[in-house]
């Protein structure tokens, strides 16, 4: 088959930093072509040049083996490539007609809307969706919200479809579904190019796969004949050490949550009845679909917000439900939230003030009048060590200019600083590539076989299946079922949407 | 007096005073629903009032001269603003605010210069639809108000067709709602938004007009009186729509239309009472818009926020 979009040599380079080194991509019509890579590896990057909003410094684009050259979104539009971002770019309040047309306009609106609807019923038909486009956007699941951006693409006669991290939003079921679809697609003659980090999409519905590394494509391979462990050496670099982990022992119960309920301020009710128990030593997984009280739970533990009723009951401590924040600190209770940067760190201020402030009543910074900045400095710089937080040119520097798994991996190294009983882990790998993530996972482990109880809530599966010893399904704010390691993947699904 | 003649009188006049508020509501929506928070509304109408007595006193034409001029004035200096929020992107509180005191300060001073203030303009005459107008009451109420009154009628049409059933009014819209789309779909944020505010300010300047031109038929400093503000506290009660707009500026216009008409009555009320019931009413409305729940608004998601390309290119 003849190529499609071929890309040759791209250079780009943002501030001085090489975002891409020289990286070529060949994609051809009638086949799903992914695009795999760690977070930071240029993928989005590359694709992006691709869709005319990003000009390469350097490096050719042609399609259908003419070279061409982009100007802008507009020109890659109208040499039908079409590009679905990972944030939809739907305005909320319209229709479904409105938004396609808002992207391919016609000249009047009425005969517009009447023109943009049959397309769309067309597009619709053939794929099998099931979008009516006279709804709103704002009443639509994000996987409905995701069908539309792909009708709105191939409305406006895209020919090559990019779909950037297209799963990542989506429910096991949903991203199913979604790939399935986008694979008949690509059979009906569209060249399709998948840009994802989850290796098991690329082995189950690729038919090429580019990997990239550090702003350069390292090779193309058939996914069907290469095994995940090749693709993630490939990815990485290199072989990723799993976690060691002995068998759980079944120690004492640590934290009881019981009957926690939670109404939020527009009346509706997140937390109903939560409850579970961990022990310890034992890492305690939530799944769920995002949204069914994940994050409130996580708030109420690390005491972000007060539940209206119900109890968080700690060994040794009691109910600290409506305890404060320096009575859960005391109680050795670390919490790992899910947006670092607003939550779990002060991005104006020094690492060294970072990582001090959990310990500042200690005493061991100094008392009331005076602070030891030069104990600060020197246990960050320990701290920056043991925890291998890389990009750190002095623990002096502010900390927003970490990236995301560096400023996770300091988060970890402060909340980790006092042999935590209770670590509350809210998505604690989201954003960050495979290595900073399995640097997090061993934390994780570690603090585990030290004995602490650990709660890991996260709406990625596979970190809650790979770390859990117990798993708690969350739906409607109430734990639904209960599922023994090792936990059975398709149970775990059902029992998501089942009540969700 | 009878109470049905007072209240004929009082209800033939409302009208006049909700027009004022009905355009300058009008044409905050065209501009906030492009996203852009507008607070010049004051100041614009002030610059509308002026440039329409002063084009009636400088050159004795047809009202409907003045009126143009006034629209055209406030397209001017709401260019000004459009340069602060949208390519400079100023906080749009504050170069609202800026804009307002500008107009005062330099409404007043032309104003004086020209030695404008107190002189009688000739007005507009009330436009009778015979035969319609010869019904009692109703006739005197609906059919014998001046051109501008029915006009606005038809703007009101007009606007609301370009907002809802115009790909220029789809545009605007998404612009407002997310720049971020908009942008992504081709739409220049930066040239809708202008667009948006100069042409609602050309609506805010014939509101400011027509209150000089027509209804007081004098320049005065400062005329316009914080109708202004009140338009903007409207705009937030008909939750950016145009025909709840109408209807707010309906009903400020009944209680400010009650004022003089009170007094004519020989109905003993302290006049600073009186004058204060239009302000007293914007408060009880905000208090109700707050108390009542937020579905079915349709503030514009992107409104008060400058648009920024997160693209590196």
């Amino acid at each position: 088959m003849a190529s499609a979009l071929k890309l040759v040599g791209i250079r780009k380079s943002f501030d001085g930093a090489l975002a891409l080194d020289g990286a070529s991509f060949e994609s051809r019509a009638g086949e799903v072509h992914a695009l795999l890579g760690e977070n930071g590896a240029g993928k989005s990057s590359l694709m992006n040049v691709a869709a005319g909003l990003y000009a390469p410094d350097a490096g050719s684009i042609s399609i259908d083996g003419v070279p061409i050259a982009l100007s802008g979104p507009a020109a890659a539009r109208q040499h039908g490539i079409g590009m679905v971002h990972q944030h939809f770019k739907l305005v909320k309040p319209f229709t479904v007609a409105e938004n396609v047309l808002l992207a391919n306009p016609r000249p009047h609106f009425a005969s517009g809307i009447r023109n943009i609807r049959a397309a769309i019923e067309k597009q619709v038909g053939e794929l099998k969706f099931s979008i009516d486009p006279d709804r709103r956007i704002e009443t639509m699941t994000v996987a409905e919200q995701q069908q539309v951006e792909i009708v709105k693409v191939l409305v406006g006669g895209a020919k090559i479809l990019i779909l950037d991290e297209p799963t990542a939003v989506l429910t096991d079921a949903e991203a199913v579904g979604l790939l399935e679809i986008v694979q008949r697609l690509a059979r009906s003659g569209t060249a399709v190019v998948l840009v994802t980090h989850k290796l098991q999409d690329v082995k189950r519905f690729a038919d090429a796969v580019t990997i990239m590394r550090g702003g350069k494509t390292v090779a193309t391979l058939d996914p069907r004949k290469s095994s995940a462990e090749e693709l993630t050496e490939l990815t990485v670099g290199q072989t990723l050490p799993l976690p060691v982990r002995t068998p759980h022992q079944g120690g004492p119960t640590k934290l009881n949550v019981g009957a926690l309920c939670y109404t939020r301020g527009d009346g509706r009710t997140m937390l109903n009845n939560t409850s579970f128990h961990i022990r310890a030593g034992e890492i305690y997984g939530i799944a769920g679909v995002s949204g069914n009280g994940q994050a409130e739970l996580a708030e109420a533990l690390i005491g972000a917000i007060e539940p209206s009723s119900g109890e968080i009951w700690l060994d040794g401590t009691g109910d600290i439900s409506r305890a404060s924040q320096a009575k859960r600190r005391e109680a050795a209770i670390a919490a790992i939230p899910a947006d670092r940067y607003t939550y779990a760190l002060a991005g104006s201020l020094p690492i060294s003030d970072n990582l001090a402030v959990a310990q500042i009543r200690s005493g061991r910074y100094g008392g009331l009048i005076k602070l030891d900045r030069a104990a600060m400095r020197r246990d960050a710089a320990t701290a920056v060590k043991d925890y291998d937080v890389q990009g750190v040119r002095s623990v002096g520097q502010k900390a927003s200019l970490l990236s995301g798994g560096n400023a996770q991996k300091l988060v970890i190294a402060r909340e980790f600083s006092r042999q935590p009983q209770v670590v509350v882990a809210h998505s604690p790998s989201r954003g960050l590539d495979a290595r900073a993530c399995a640097a997090v996972h061993q934390r994780l482990i570690a603090a585990r076989e030290r004995g602490a109880a650990i709660v890991l809530i996260s709406e990625d599966l596979d970190e809650v299946l790979s770390l859990s010893d117990r798993i708690g399904v969350m739906s409607r704010g109430a734990i639904v079922g209960e599922f023994e390691r090792p936990a059975d993947r398709q149970a775990i699904g059902r029992a998501m949407v089942d009540h969700g | 007096m009878n109470l049905g003649d007072f209240l004929i009188n009082w209800i033939a006049n409302a009208p006049v005073t909700a027009v004022p508020y009905a355009l300058a509501a009008l044409g905050l929506i065209v501009a906030e629903r492009s996203g852009v928070l507008n607070l010049t509304a004051e100041g614009l109408m002030l610059i509308g009032a002026l440039a329409g007595a002063g084009t009636s006193l400088l050159f004795v034409g047809h009202p409907a001269v003045a009126l143009l001029a006034a629209m055209a004035a406030a397209s001017v200096v709401s260019l000004l603003f459009a340069v602060l929020v949208v390519v400079l992107r100023i906080n749009q509180v504050i170069a609202g605010l800026s804009v307002v005191f500008f107009c005062q300060g330099l409404t007043g001073l032309i104003g004086t210069l020209a030695k404008w203030q107190n002189k009688q303009l000739s007005g507009l005459a009330p436009l009778k639809i015979w035969p319609l107008s010869e019904i009692p009451i109703i006739g005197r109420i609906f059919f014998m108000q001046d051109p501008v009154v029915y006009l606005t009628i038809l703007i009101f049409i007009a606007v609301n067709f370009l907002l809802f059933k115009t790909m220029l009014g789809l545009r605007i819209r998404a612009v407002g709602e997310n720049p971020g789309a908009a942008d992504a779909a081709g739409v220049s944020i930066t040239l809708h938004r202008i667009l948006a505010i100069v042409a609602g300010s050309s609506l805010i300047g014939l509101a400011g007009g027509y209150i000089s031109v027509v209804s007081v038929k004098l320049w005065v400093t400062g005329m316009t009186g914080g109708r202004g503000w009140i338009a903007v506290a409207l705009v937030v009660f008909a939750r950016w729509a145009p025909w709840p707009a109408l209807a707010g500026a309906l009903l400020f216009g009944c209680i400010e239309a009650l004022i003089p008409h009170v007094a004519a009555a020989g109905i003993q009320v302290p006049q600073y009472l009186m004058l204060m019931t239009p302000y007293l009413a914007t408060i009880a409305v905000m208090i109700w818009v707050g108390a009542k729940d937020s579905r079915g608004s349709q503030e514009p998601g992107a409104l008060g926020q400058p648009h920024v390309r997160e693209e590196r290119r």
